[in-house]
């Protein structure tokens, strides 16, 4: 796994996607839903929710990474509060 | 009629599957990653760094640049592919042997492997000994793709047409085979024009599988690496350079591990971004004439 070159936060960043995926994967089974229209016009299912907020977040990392000079910190906060939009209006 | 037997057991033989995607995806992402913030001077040593590496990205006019030139040529691919193709596949024979001749005409160039496809545009672009080029040259043409950054783009655009409007023509093809005869025939009766039949019979119900081709084209040319590398080098300058290109030169030209890592992040999740945009959009077409 050397080669690998694994990082402590690397491995819990991996660690909380995996944990979200099966949580996610383990609510479908357990709560089926009927897919949703929402604020962008298109039929969402929580995972389709899950991935939108992902991508999301990734982009808001790097736009306030890029823009920026403030802790990356207070781009998570974005992120959370962009997760709980999505969540709630997508 | 005998029930569908559930078991469960059978989520085994997706494990193959489960297991080549591991290796040829996720465990090459994960690294990638890893890669993204450390900095390696080789030996299987790093070093962190955090984000550095994508603040320098980020800042970096040599990434915005080819990120401009990649979009600027999809862009232009798209624009010419895309009309071109739905043209020829109007205009191809419905049925008969004229059907299948063309059908098999127009999947020539796809078959043909990327590196091919330059080499034969490497040397047919040639002043020297290539037929284009020297036809060019002998009518008094000043075409050299070696040193004109126009010259060097005009040869790689009108490569990926020849390479990939056949593409584009055959879904349009299949979209216009599915039209039954009573479409047309009611349009007739209702004596609706040319591009009426177009504009209202012709086009909604390629939407479809033209949806799949601009898609497909995208990415594709979005990603080219071989063609133009195989041409052009890049050249002459920077002036082809494209995404695919210049993360390749950063990576293993230079080693740099840590930016390429960061840029190739940056690139997939753009790609990441496009293919569900495009994803959603087909789904949601589906949906509406479903």
């Amino acid at each position: 796994m050397d080669w690998m070159a694994w990082t402590w936060p690397t491995a819990v960043f991996f660690v909380i996607i995996a944990s979200l995926l099966i949580t996610f994967t383990i609510l479908a089974i357990k709560f089926p839903e009927t897919p949703r229209v929402g604020v962008l016009g298109i039929e969402t299912t929580r995972g389709d929710r899950l991935f939108i907020t992902l991508l999301g977040s990734a982009f808001i990392n790097l736009a306030w990474l890029g823009l920026t000079d403030i802790t990356q910190w207070a781009a998570l906060g974005i992120c959370l509060a962009y997760a709980a939009a999505v969540f709630r209006w997508v | 009629m005998q029930e569908k037997t559930v078991n469960h057991k059978a989520w085994f033989l997706v494990l193959p599957v489960l297991v080549l995607v591991a290796f040829s995806a996720v465990i090459p992402l994960m690294t990638v990653v890893n890669y993204s913030i450390q900095d390696t001077f080789g030996n299987n040593q790093f070093f962190w760094v955090g984000l550095e590496w994508f603040e320098e990205m980020l800042a970096s006019d040599r990434m915005w640049n080819a990120l401009g030139r990649q979009l600027l040529f999809s862009g232009i691919i798209l624009a010419i592919e895309i009309p071109l193709g739905i043209f020829i596949a109007l205009n191809m024979p419905k049925r008969g042997f004229w059907a299948s001749f063309c059908l098999v005409l127009m999947s020539l160039p796809l078959l043909i492997p990327w590196n091919v496809v330059g080499t034969i545009w490497q040397i047919f672009g040639r002043v020297d000994i290539g037929l284009l080029g020297y036809t060019l040259k002998a009518i008094g043409v000043d075409y050299n793709y070696t040193n004109d950054a126009l010259d060097a783009w005009i040869t790689v655009i009108v490569m990926d047409v020849w390479h990939w409007t056949s593409l584009v023509a055959l879904l349009a093809y299949a979209g216009l085979q599915s039209i039954p005869d009573a479409y047309y025939q009611a349009a007739k009766i209702d004596q609706a024009s040319r591009w009426s039949v177009f504009r209202y019979i012709e086009l909604p119900k390629m939407a479809g599988v033209l949806m799949i081709a601009i898609l497909l084209r995208f990415m594709d040319s979005f990603m080219i690496y071989t063609e133009p590398f195989v041409v052009t080098g890049g050249g002459p300058g920077n002036a082809t350079t494209f995404l695919s290109i210049d993360l390749v030169k950063m990576a293993t030209g230079q080693f740099d591990l840590g930016p390429a890592a960061a840029f190739s992040l940056m690139y997939f999740l753009v790609i990441l971004l496009i293919s569900w945009v495009f994803y959603t959009v087909m789904t949601n077409l589906d949906r509406r004439e479903g």
